[in-house]
Protein backbone atom coordinates (compact mmCIF):
# COMPACT_ATOMS: atom_id res chain seq x y z
CA UNK A 1 0.00 0.00 0.00
CA UNK A 2 1.17 3.88 -0.83
CA UNK A 3 2.78 6.00 2.26
CA UNK A 4 0.18 8.19 2.02
CA UNK A 5 -2.55 5.80 1.62
CA UNK A 6 -1.24 3.59 5.23
CA UNK A 7 -1.22 7.19 7.06
CA UNK A 8 -4.34 7.88 6.64
CA UNK A 9 -5.57 4.64 7.35
CA UNK A 10 -4.29 5.16 10.37
CA UNK A 11 -5.17 8.10 11.03
CA UNK A 12 -9.20 7.23 10.08
CA UNK A 13 -8.70 4.27 12.06
CA UNK A 14 -7.25 6.42 14.86
CA UNK A 15 -10.46 9.08 14.75
CA UNK A 16 -13.00 6.00 15.04
CA UNK A 17 -11.22 3.90 17.98
CA UNK A 18 -10.63 7.56 20.45
CA UNK A 19 -14.25 9.16 19.35
CA UNK A 20 -15.75 5.76 20.41
CA UNK A 21 -13.39 5.58 23.54
CA UNK A 22 -14.71 9.13 24.66
CA UNK A 23 -18.59 8.41 23.58
CA UNK A 24 -17.65 5.06 25.83
CA UNK A 25 -16.27 6.61 28.89
CA UNK A 26 -18.83 8.85 29.23
CA UNK A 27 -21.92 6.37 28.49
CA UNK A 28 -19.96 4.31 31.09
CA UNK A 29 -20.12 7.54 33.21
CA UNK A 30 -23.68 7.68 33.17
CA UNK A 31 -24.88 4.51 32.96
CA UNK A 32 -26.89 4.86 35.75
CA UNK A 33 -28.77 8.10 34.18
CA UNK A 34 -29.12 5.89 30.95
CA UNK A 35 -31.58 3.52 32.43
CA UNK A 36 -35.16 4.48 32.02
CA UNK A 37 -36.37 3.10 35.17
CA UNK A 38 -35.17 1.70 38.79
CA UNK A 39 -35.97 -2.13 39.48
CA UNK A 40 -37.68 -2.48 42.86
CA UNK A 41 -34.94 -3.89 44.74
CA UNK A 42 -32.88 -0.10 44.33
CA UNK A 43 -36.18 0.91 46.46
CA UNK A 44 -35.66 -1.63 48.95
CA UNK A 45 -31.66 -0.31 48.75
CA UNK A 46 -32.91 3.11 49.88
CA UNK A 47 -31.00 4.30 46.45
CA UNK A 48 -34.33 5.90 45.49
CA UNK A 49 -34.92 9.88 46.64
CA UNK A 50 -38.44 10.40 47.92
CA UNK A 51 -41.11 12.94 46.44
CA UNK A 52 -38.97 13.24 43.57
CA UNK A 53 -40.70 11.78 39.81
CA UNK A 54 -38.66 8.90 39.15
CA UNK A 55 -39.82 5.52 37.29
CA UNK A 56 -40.00 2.21 38.75
CA UNK A 57 -40.50 -0.64 36.16
CA UNK A 58 -41.23 -4.66 36.94
CA UNK A 59 -43.40 -7.93 36.99
CA UNK A 60 -47.03 -7.07 38.07
CA UNK A 61 -47.04 -9.64 40.99
CA UNK A 62 -50.12 -12.02 40.68
CA UNK A 63 -52.98 -11.12 42.97
CA UNK A 64 -51.83 -7.99 44.14
CA UNK A 65 -53.85 -5.94 42.11
CA UNK A 66 -57.02 -4.20 44.52
CA UNK A 67 -59.37 -2.18 42.45
CA UNK A 68 -61.30 0.41 43.94
CA UNK A 69 -65.03 -0.56 44.40
CA UNK A 70 -66.57 3.61 42.78
CA UNK A 71 -63.43 5.60 41.95
CA UNK A 72 -60.27 4.22 39.49
CA UNK A 73 -57.63 4.33 42.25
CA UNK A 74 -55.86 1.01 41.94
CA UNK A 75 -53.08 -0.45 44.01
CA UNK A 76 -50.87 -3.15 42.90
CA UNK A 77 -46.99 -4.42 43.52
CA UNK A 78 -44.23 -4.63 40.86
CA UNK A 79 -41.09 -7.03 41.33
CA UNK A 80 -37.58 -7.96 40.05
CA UNK A 81 -37.51 -11.22 42.14
CA UNK A 82 -36.02 -9.58 44.80
CA UNK A 83 -37.98 -7.05 46.01
CA UNK A 84 -41.55 -5.90 45.88
CA UNK A 85 -42.86 -2.17 45.43
CA UNK A 86 -46.50 -1.09 45.73
CA UNK A 87 -48.01 1.59 43.95
CA UNK A 88 -51.13 3.88 43.91
CA UNK A 89 -52.68 4.79 40.27
CA UNK A 90 -56.10 6.52 39.51
CA UNK A 91 -56.26 6.68 35.62
CA UNK A 92 -56.77 4.45 32.83
CA UNK A 93 -54.61 1.37 32.66
CA UNK A 94 -53.09 0.69 29.47
CA UNK A 95 -54.61 -2.39 27.98
CA UNK A 96 -51.55 -4.47 27.59
CA UNK A 97 -51.01 -4.50 31.80
CA UNK A 98 -52.19 -7.25 33.61
CA UNK A 99 -51.00 -9.62 36.60
CA UNK A 100 -47.75 -11.06 35.30
CA UNK A 101 -46.67 -8.60 32.83
CA UNK A 102 -43.92 -6.21 33.16
CA UNK A 103 -44.65 -2.39 33.57
CA UNK A 104 -43.00 1.15 34.25
CA UNK A 105 -44.48 3.56 36.03
CA UNK A 106 -43.55 7.00 36.47
CA UNK A 107 -44.18 8.62 39.73
CA UNK A 108 -43.27 10.15 43.19
CA UNK A 109 -41.87 7.67 46.14
CA UNK A 110 -43.75 8.35 49.02
CA UNK A 111 -42.48 8.19 52.95
CA UNK A 112 -44.60 5.64 53.27
CA UNK A 113 -42.70 3.23 51.06
CA UNK A 114 -44.96 3.34 47.82
CA UNK A 115 -45.07 5.03 45.11
CA UNK A 116 -48.24 7.18 44.20
CA UNK A 117 -47.71 6.90 39.98
CA UNK A 118 -49.44 9.26 37.73
CA UNK A 119 -48.51 7.42 34.32
CA UNK A 120 -48.41 3.32 34.07
CA UNK A 121 -46.80 2.52 30.90
CA UNK A 122 -46.90 -1.35 30.23
CA UNK A 123 -43.76 -2.93 29.17
CA UNK A 124 -44.14 -5.85 26.01
CA UNK A 125 -41.76 -8.87 26.45
CA UNK A 126 -39.66 -10.05 22.84
CA UNK A 127 -41.41 -12.84 22.55
CA UNK A 128 -44.28 -13.21 19.23
CA UNK A 129 -46.69 -16.36 19.86
CA UNK A 130 -50.05 -17.26 18.05
CA UNK A 131 -53.15 -17.60 20.13
CA UNK A 132 -53.30 -21.46 19.59
CA UNK A 133 -49.56 -21.69 20.77
CA UNK A 134 -50.20 -19.77 23.54
CA UNK A 135 -53.40 -21.58 25.05
CA UNK A 136 -50.86 -24.58 24.74
CA UNK A 137 -48.18 -23.62 27.43
CA UNK A 138 -50.41 -21.87 29.94
CA UNK A 139 -49.00 -21.16 33.60
CA UNK A 140 -45.85 -20.73 31.64
CA UNK A 141 -45.30 -16.84 33.28
CA UNK A 142 -43.97 -14.65 30.49
CA UNK A 143 -42.63 -12.13 32.86
CA UNK A 144 -39.85 -13.81 35.22
CA UNK A 145 -38.94 -11.16 37.08
CA UNK A 146 -35.00 -11.55 36.62
CA UNK A 147 -32.87 -8.80 36.39
CA UNK A 148 -33.60 -7.74 32.69
CA UNK A 149 -37.12 -7.14 32.93
CA UNK B 1 -0.52 -7.73 -4.70
CA UNK B 2 -1.78 -5.46 -7.15
CA UNK B 3 -4.60 -2.82 -6.23
CA UNK B 4 -5.80 -2.20 -10.02
CA UNK B 5 -8.76 -3.76 -9.75
CA UNK B 6 -9.73 -2.23 -6.41
CA UNK B 7 -9.02 1.44 -8.32
CA UNK B 8 -10.90 0.36 -11.60
CA UNK B 9 -14.10 -0.44 -9.10
CA UNK B 10 -13.64 3.65 -7.79
CA UNK B 11 -14.14 4.64 -11.45
CA UNK B 12 -17.57 6.56 -11.44
CA UNK B 13 -17.79 5.60 -15.20
CA UNK B 14 -16.99 1.89 -15.07
CA UNK B 15 -19.36 1.88 -12.16
CA UNK B 16 -22.35 3.68 -14.13
CA UNK B 17 -21.99 1.03 -17.16
CA UNK B 18 -21.98 -1.84 -15.22
CA UNK B 19 -24.59 -0.91 -12.63
CA UNK B 20 -27.47 -0.44 -14.88
CA UNK B 21 -27.60 -4.44 -15.85
CA UNK B 22 -27.82 -5.12 -11.75
CA UNK B 23 -30.97 -2.67 -11.94
CA UNK B 24 -33.25 -4.72 -13.09
CA UNK B 25 -32.59 -7.49 -10.70
CA UNK B 26 -31.96 -6.03 -8.12
CA UNK B 27 -35.54 -4.23 -8.16
CA UNK B 28 -37.55 -7.23 -9.45
CA UNK B 29 -35.99 -9.75 -6.62
CA UNK B 30 -36.38 -6.62 -3.98
CA UNK B 31 -40.09 -6.23 -5.70
CA UNK B 32 -40.83 -10.02 -5.49
CA UNK B 33 -39.52 -10.23 -2.10
CA UNK B 34 -41.17 -7.24 -0.64
CA UNK B 35 -44.77 -8.16 -2.19
CA UNK B 36 -44.56 -11.62 -0.89
CA UNK B 37 -43.50 -10.60 2.50
CA UNK B 38 -46.23 -8.08 3.02
CA UNK B 39 -49.25 -10.10 1.93
CA UNK B 40 -47.69 -13.51 4.12
CA UNK B 41 -46.96 -11.47 7.01
CA UNK B 42 -50.10 -8.97 7.37
CA UNK B 43 -52.83 -11.33 5.56
CA UNK B 44 -51.88 -14.71 6.65
CA UNK B 45 -49.25 -14.87 9.43
CA UNK B 46 -51.41 -15.28 12.93
CA UNK B 47 -52.25 -12.67 15.16
CA UNK B 48 -50.38 -12.50 18.46
CA UNK B 49 -52.11 -13.68 21.63
CA UNK B 50 -51.22 -10.41 23.48
CA UNK B 51 -50.84 -7.59 20.87
CA UNK B 52 -52.96 -9.05 18.38
CA UNK B 53 -52.87 -7.50 15.17
CA UNK B 54 -50.64 -4.73 16.02
CA UNK B 55 -47.64 -6.69 16.55
CA UNK B 56 -47.88 -6.78 12.49
CA UNK B 57 -45.74 -3.41 12.39
CA UNK B 58 -43.12 -5.52 13.17
CA UNK B 59 -42.60 -6.52 9.32
CA UNK B 60 -42.19 -3.09 8.83
CA UNK B 61 -40.21 -1.87 11.82
CA UNK B 62 -37.92 -4.05 12.62
CA UNK B 63 -36.32 -3.89 8.54
CA UNK B 64 -36.07 -0.61 8.59
CA UNK B 65 -34.72 -0.68 11.94
CA UNK B 66 -31.99 -3.24 10.52
CA UNK B 67 -31.33 -1.72 7.28
CA UNK B 68 -30.86 2.00 8.96
CA UNK B 69 -28.42 0.38 11.20
CA UNK B 70 -26.53 -1.25 8.36
CA UNK B 71 -26.66 1.64 5.92
CA UNK B 72 -24.97 3.86 8.31
CA UNK B 73 -22.03 1.55 8.27
CA UNK B 74 -22.46 1.35 4.45
CA UNK B 75 -22.09 4.90 4.67
CA UNK B 76 -19.92 5.37 7.18
CA UNK B 77 -17.32 2.56 5.25
CA UNK B 78 -17.31 4.47 1.61
CA UNK B 79 -17.11 7.24 3.63
CA UNK B 80 -13.31 5.71 4.88
CA UNK B 81 -12.76 4.10 1.36
CA UNK B 82 -12.84 7.71 0.20
CA UNK B 83 -11.05 9.19 2.71
CA UNK B 84 -7.60 6.53 2.37
CA UNK B 85 -8.15 6.03 -1.32
CA UNK B 86 -9.34 9.07 -2.29
CA UNK B 87 -11.85 7.22 -4.60
CA UNK B 88 -14.40 9.84 -6.34
CA UNK B 89 -17.26 6.77 -6.56
CA UNK B 90 -16.85 5.58 -2.90
CA UNK B 91 -18.13 9.88 -1.84
CA UNK B 92 -20.82 9.52 -4.60
CA UNK B 93 -22.03 6.21 -2.41
CA UNK B 94 -22.14 7.86 0.76
CA UNK B 95 -23.64 10.74 -0.60
CA UNK B 96 -26.29 8.67 -1.79
CA UNK B 97 -26.83 6.38 1.48
CA UNK B 98 -27.46 9.27 3.61
CA UNK B 99 -31.14 10.55 2.59
CA UNK B 100 -32.04 6.68 2.55
CA UNK B 101 -30.58 5.92 5.66
CA UNK B 102 -32.66 9.00 6.94
CA UNK B 103 -35.75 8.09 5.78
CA UNK B 104 -35.18 4.06 7.60
CA UNK B 105 -34.64 5.75 10.40
CA UNK B 106 -37.91 7.94 10.17
CA UNK B 107 -40.03 4.48 9.12
CA UNK B 108 -38.90 2.63 12.18
CA UNK B 109 -38.78 5.59 14.51
CA UNK B 110 -42.42 6.18 13.25
CA UNK B 111 -43.96 2.76 13.67
CA UNK B 112 -41.97 2.41 16.69
CA UNK B 113 -44.15 5.67 17.78
CA UNK B 114 -47.47 3.96 16.31
CA UNK B 115 -47.08 0.53 17.60
CA UNK B 116 -46.19 2.30 20.87
CA UNK B 117 -49.37 3.75 21.96
CA UNK B 118 -51.50 0.51 21.77
CA UNK B 119 -49.12 -1.67 23.19
CA UNK B 120 -47.24 0.84 25.98
CA UNK B 121 -49.60 2.99 26.21
CA UNK B 122 -47.27 5.99 24.68
CA UNK B 123 -46.09 7.38 21.89
CA UNK B 124 -42.59 8.38 22.91
CA UNK B 125 -40.51 7.39 25.82
CA UNK B 126 -36.79 8.79 26.45
CA UNK B 127 -35.50 5.48 26.87
CA UNK B 128 -31.67 4.43 25.87
CA UNK B 129 -32.92 2.37 22.59
CA UNK B 130 -35.04 5.45 21.40
CA UNK B 131 -33.08 8.28 22.30
CA UNK B 132 -29.76 6.70 20.78
CA UNK B 133 -32.15 5.92 17.68
CA UNK B 134 -33.35 9.53 17.25
CA UNK B 135 -29.53 10.20 17.40
CA UNK B 136 -28.83 8.18 14.33
CA UNK B 137 -31.68 10.11 12.36
CA UNK B 138 -29.89 13.32 13.13
CA UNK B 139 -26.92 11.73 12.18
CA UNK B 140 -27.88 11.00 8.82
CA UNK B 141 -29.44 14.56 8.74
CA UNK B 142 -25.71 15.92 9.82
CA UNK B 143 -23.95 14.19 6.97
CA UNK B 144 -26.54 15.25 4.67
CA UNK B 145 -26.18 18.92 5.62
CA UNK B 146 -22.28 18.71 6.26
CA UNK B 147 -21.86 17.26 2.57
CA UNK B 148 -23.88 19.65 1.03
CA UNK B 149 -22.24 22.90 2.94
CA UNK B 150 -19.25 23.76 1.37
CA UNK B 151 -18.76 25.23 -2.32
CA UNK B 152 -15.78 23.01 -2.73
CA UNK B 153 -17.40 19.53 -3.30
CA UNK B 154 -14.32 17.71 -1.99
CA UNK B 155 -14.05 19.98 0.86
CA UNK B 156 -18.21 18.43 1.89
CA UNK B 157 -16.96 14.89 0.95
CA UNK B 158 -14.18 14.78 3.58
CA UNK B 159 -15.97 16.79 6.16
CA UNK B 160 -18.85 14.24 5.82
CA UNK B 161 -17.10 11.35 6.37
CA UNK B 162 -15.37 12.25 9.11
CA UNK B 163 -19.14 12.73 10.84
CA UNK B 164 -20.06 9.65 9.24
CA UNK B 165 -17.25 8.16 11.20
CA UNK B 166 -17.55 9.49 14.58
CA UNK B 167 -21.15 9.12 14.48
CA UNK B 168 -20.60 4.64 13.82
CA UNK B 169 -19.86 4.53 18.20
CA UNK B 170 -23.50 5.00 17.82
CA UNK B 171 -24.59 1.83 16.47
CA UNK B 172 -23.25 -0.63 18.50
CA UNK B 173 -24.36 1.55 21.02
CA UNK B 174 -28.02 1.51 19.65
CA UNK B 175 -28.01 -2.11 19.06
CA UNK B 176 -26.89 -2.87 22.63
CA UNK B 177 -29.01 -0.11 24.40
CA UNK B 178 -31.64 -3.00 25.43
CA UNK B 179 -28.77 -5.31 26.70
CA UNK B 180 -26.58 -2.68 28.95
CA UNK B 181 -29.53 -0.70 30.36
CA UNK B 182 -33.29 -0.99 31.74
CA UNK B 183 -35.49 0.52 28.82
CA UNK B 184 -38.75 0.26 27.86
CA UNK B 185 -38.20 -0.80 24.51
CA UNK B 186 -37.80 -4.86 24.64
CA UNK B 187 -34.83 -6.89 23.85
CA UNK B 188 -33.90 -8.01 20.16
CA UNK B 189 -36.66 -11.16 19.53
CA UNK B 190 -34.11 -12.54 16.31
CA UNK B 191 -31.12 -13.32 18.19
CA UNK B 192 -27.82 -14.74 16.31
CA UNK B 193 -26.91 -17.19 19.42
CA UNK B 194 -29.49 -18.65 20.81
CA UNK B 195 -33.25 -19.41 19.27
CA UNK B 196 -35.38 -16.27 18.38
CA UNK B 197 -38.13 -15.75 20.59
CA UNK B 198 -40.90 -15.32 17.75
CA UNK B 199 -42.91 -18.11 16.39
CA UNK B 200 -42.16 -19.62 13.10
CA UNK B 201 -45.47 -19.09 11.24
CA UNK B 202 -44.42 -15.01 12.04
CA UNK B 203 -40.57 -15.56 11.60
CA UNK B 204 -40.63 -16.63 7.95
CA UNK B 205 -42.75 -14.04 6.61
CA UNK B 206 -40.47 -11.54 8.96
CA UNK B 207 -37.20 -12.94 7.17
CA UNK B 208 -39.07 -12.78 3.99
CA UNK B 209 -38.88 -9.10 4.13
CA UNK B 210 -35.98 -8.12 5.99
CA UNK B 211 -34.10 -9.93 2.79
CA UNK B 212 -36.74 -8.00 0.92
CA UNK B 213 -35.58 -4.84 2.76
CA UNK B 214 -31.67 -5.13 1.74
CA UNK B 215 -32.44 -5.89 -2.03
CA UNK B 216 -34.69 -2.63 -1.93
CA UNK B 217 -31.74 -1.17 -0.07
CA UNK B 218 -28.99 -2.03 -2.80
CA UNK B 219 -31.43 -1.33 -5.94
CA UNK B 220 -32.20 2.15 -4.18
CA UNK B 221 -28.47 2.89 -3.14
CA UNK B 222 -27.83 1.81 -6.52
CA UNK B 223 -30.31 3.65 -8.26
CA UNK B 224 -29.69 7.18 -6.15
CA UNK B 225 -25.83 6.61 -6.99
CA UNK B 226 -26.25 6.64 -10.52
CA UNK B 227 -28.34 9.37 -10.60
CA UNK B 228 -25.77 11.63 -8.40
CA UNK B 229 -22.38 10.36 -10.56
CA UNK B 230 -24.33 11.90 -13.39
CA UNK B 231 -24.75 15.09 -11.79
CA UNK B 232 -20.94 15.74 -10.68
CA UNK B 233 -20.01 14.24 -13.93
CA UNK B 234 -21.79 16.52 -15.88
CA UNK B 235 -18.82 17.87 -17.52
CA UNK B 236 -17.09 14.61 -18.23
CA UNK B 237 -16.81 13.57 -21.92
CA UNK B 238 -18.72 10.46 -21.33
CA UNK B 239 -21.80 11.97 -19.49
CA UNK B 240 -22.27 14.37 -22.16
CA UNK B 241 -21.87 11.65 -24.93
CA UNK B 242 -24.47 9.08 -22.91
CA UNK B 243 -26.92 12.31 -22.53
CA UNK B 244 -26.69 13.10 -26.47
CA UNK B 245 -25.64 16.88 -25.31
CA UNK B 246 -23.38 18.52 -27.80
CA UNK B 247 -22.05 21.44 -26.32
CA UNK B 248 -20.52 21.53 -22.83
CA UNK B 249 -22.48 23.85 -20.37
CA UNK B 250 -20.74 25.73 -17.94
CA UNK B 251 -21.99 24.99 -13.83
Amino acid sequence: MHPARKQRLILVVLLVALSSAAIGFVTYAMRANMDYFYAPRAFAAGEVPFEKRIRAGGCVVPGSIVRDSDSLDVRFAITDGEAELEVVFDKILPDLFAEGEAAVVTGKLQQDGYVRADQVLAKHDETYTPPEVADSMVGKASCQGDAKI
Amino acid sequence: MSWQWFHRLGSPRWFYQKSSAWLPWLGGAALLLLSVGIVWGLGFAPEDFKQGNSYRIIYIHVPAAFLALAGYYIMAISGAIGLIWKMKLSFVVMRAAAPIGAALTFIALFTGAVWGKPTWGTYWVWDARITSMLILFFLYLGVMALSGAFSREQSGDKASALLALVGTVNIPIIYKSVDWWFTLHQPATLKLTEASTIDPSMFYPLITMIAGFYLFYAWVLTLHTRTMILQREGRTQWVRELLGAPAPTKA
